[in-house]
């Protein structure tokens, strides 16, 4: 993908999201920026309840947000829009989830699971129709179409993964978010996944947006990588830039915990940990700084300055 | 690492489990042989489905009914373990000599007792120990485990602990009664990344201080990276490979640990597709002939489906399954993956 045509495919500013109300609200979604370019693997990692998978779903519009837009295309999507619009939006941005056991209906065939968002919006012309995108979705996830007949509960974990992403393929969507689409699968079954995500994203010039908490698979598939943490991203980098210059200190304490399987690494990491009191923040409040090209970091002024000293020493 | 591997504390030979499910019998475990030396970390890999969990559970007599050890033997302290019948016989090991951390601390702990009542138990039914005097010494494991405020924590109800801290909980648990063995289940699998490096740090502390004895069950392998003295993999109910945590992850021999190392996204280049296995793990309810993994290895000898291959020596510490390391086997290149590791590993020998 080359820096001059690239295109916004989604835009999200100043996202908050909020549950509930009153005394009890809880601010989830603390003012989230970011941009998705056409044909990119954007990726979107944090720990559990940072809220990376509220804003997955803030995205394709099952949480609702509180204030700030969400643009797709350059169209607003986010809050109030017309029908014919969100028909579109279903169909152009679709969801990949984290269980395979979990997230595929028991008493359904496979037929109706992977056709039931063609059956919601009404896009196909005639039963045969519909049998080939079937018969097609299964064919480009790896699955023989005679698999149409069966019941989930037949299939191992990463053949239901594979009829997770079939059911997503048929409405020939743009972007695809996955919620953590592998954390529930074997070791072995992961590469399956990973590599038809990859070849799948070749063949139909597909663009990702990866949630997951793990980050080493994250170094391994997505383009630009963003680091969220209690609601706010804190830093957004190139994925090489940010797993070789991190510069927010909670980046780099994530960075620092994970396990690498390799005893030799292994045996020379430390593990940081990130003291939130490290920041400065009572008179000086941090913002969204570009520091370089293509990194952002949440930070203040004296931090920005510092980080820059940093980038140039490098 | 300089580990003496002399005292063997557990030795299983040629241990065979078999189900019994809707009338057919499965051999989950297919003669496995493990000794397992005092103070050293041990870890089991391998994909689900492969044994791990089921091999660990016959040391603590924790099959589920409808399986049994139908051949060899467990050696513990003089008793064969695989001998045990009555649930008396195990009460002496289960917690006391053996004890187990589970994966999901949401699940491991009782939602309707405090967490300090909980650990308390453990102790009055092993140690003796009653009123006061039980309570001093759960208050001391809940501060060896690293829990803080330990005389508040102690009457917190699980839900009121986060999910690392449930899990240093479930640890108290397992070591209040000081047991020689600890089992390890995918002791972080549930957790966020810096509460599993916290966990995996206060295992290794433990370990030292009271000189125990850790098997982890995982199929992460970074943290296997990170604790293992010694790795055993598991393929389809036997340990197709084991050896020394350098041995494993730079001097793999079995074509099944090519392939599950080759798999990982971590140590595959970008851009490029990675290894996958092709094909599931053999049908345990049938007899395997030959070697198990030989009909997903697309480079399987044709000795490799006839006949069962057995040890062979690489190093006095690492043994593997396959018949390629037979002087008659033809030299085999290993994927692009193993030999990037095993160069690795001597340039930094070179380096020291």
């Amino acid at each position: 993908m080359s820096e001059q045509t690239r295109e916004k495919l989604l835009e999200v500013k100043d996202l908050h999201v909020v549950f509930g109300k009153g005394k009890r609200a809880f601010e989830a979604i603390k003012g989230v920026s970011f941009d998705i370019y056409k044909g990119e693997t954007f990726g979107l990692v944090g720990e559990s309840g940072s809220g990376k998978t509220t804003i997955g779903r803030a995205i394709i519009r099952i949480n609702e947000v509180a204030s700030g837009e969400i643009r797709y295309h350059g169209e607003r999507i986010s809050g109030k829009i017309s029908k014919e619009l969100d028909h579109e939006i279903v169909h152009k941005i679709q969801m990949i989830f984290q269980d395979p056991m979990a997230s595929l209906n028991e008493r359904a065939k496979v037929d109706y699971i992977v056709s039931e968002g063609l059956y919601n919006l009404n896009t196909f012309s005639s039963e045969e129709e519909r049998k080939r995108i079937v018969s097609k979705a299964l064919m480009d996830v790896g699955l023989p179409p005679e698999f149409a007949t069966r019941f989930p509960h037949e299939f191992s974990g990463g053949q239901r993964q594979r009829i997770g992403i079939a059911r997503v393929l048929v409405m020939q969507p743009e972007l695809i978010i996955a919620d953590e689409p592998i954390s529930a699968l074997d070791v072995s079954i992961r590469a399956q996944v990973l590599n038809l995500l990859a070849d799948l994203q070749k063949e139909y010039g597909l663009t990702y947006l990866f949630i997951a908490h793990d980050l080493s698979v994250m170094r391994y598939i997505t383009n630009r990588l963003a680091v969220i943490h209690k609601g706010r991203l804190v830093e957004l980098a190139k994925t090489e830039q940010l797993f070789e210059h991190p510069m927010h200190p909670y980046t780099k304490a994530l960075l620092s915990a994970i396990p690498q399987p390799d005893p030799l690494i292994e045996r020379k990491r430390t593990v940081l940990t990130y003291d939130p009191a490290c920041h400065h923040y009572e008179n000086d409040p941090p913002a969204w700084i570009e520091l370089e090209e293509d990194h952002f970091v949440l930070a203040n002024e004296e931090e920005a300055t510092e980080y820059r000293k940093e980038i140039e020493v490098k | 690492m300089g580990f003496a591997y002399d005292e063997k504390i557990l030795s299983v030979k040629d241990l065979e489990v078999q189900f019994k499910l809707r009338g057919q019998a499965l051999t989950a475990i297919r003669g496995v042989s493990l000794d397992l030396y005092k103070g050293e970390s041990l870890a089991i890999v391998g994909e689900s489905g492969s044994g791990k969990s089921v091999f660990t559970k016959t040391f603590m007599g924790m099959l589920d009914k409808n399986g049994r050890v139908t051949a060899g033997e467990i050696l513990y302290k003089g008793m064969d373990l695989a001998k045990f019948k009555k649930e008396k016989d195990w009460l002496k090991i289960r917690g006391r000599e053996i004890a187990m951390v589970f994966q999901d601390p949401m699940t491991s702990l009782n939602p309707l007792k405090t967490v300090g009542k909980q650990i308390q138990e453990a102790l009055e039914m092993h140690q003796g120990l009653k009123g006061n005097a039980a309570k001093q010494r759960t208050i001391e494991i809940l501060s060896d485990v690293g829990i803080q405020e330990p005389e508040r924590r102690y009457k917190q109800y699980p839900h009121e602990f986060s999910g690392g801290m449930r899990q240093r909980a479930v640890i108290a648990t397992a070591i209040a009664c000081k047991p020689e063995i600890l089992i390890c289940d995918e002791p972080t699998t549930a957790l966020d990344v810096t509460i599993q490096a916290q966990i995996i740090e206060l295992l290794r502390g433990l370990q030292k201080k009271h000189n125990l004895t850790i098997i982890y069950i995982t199929h992460d392998l970074g943290v296997v990276a990170k604790v293992a003295g010694r790795i055993a993999v598991m393929y389809a109910g036997d340990i197709i490979e084991i050896g020394t945590c350098d041995e494993i992850f730079y001097n793999a021999k079995h074509p099944y640990t090519w392939a599950l190392l080759s798999s990982l996204p971590q140590l595959g280049i970008k851009g490029e597709p990675l290894y996958s296995i092709k094909g599931t793990p053999p049908n345990l309810f049938k007899k395997i002939k030959g070697d198990a993994f030989a009909p997903r290895n697309p480079q399987a000898l044709n000795i490799d489906f006839l006949i069962r291959p057995p040890y062979f020596e690489v190093s006095p510490t690492h043994y593997a399954k396959t018949w390629l390391l037979d002087p008659r086997a033809p030299q085999m290149e290993p994927p692009d993956t193993i030999k990037r590791m095993m160069e690795k590993w001597k340039e930094a020998q070179e380096n020291v």
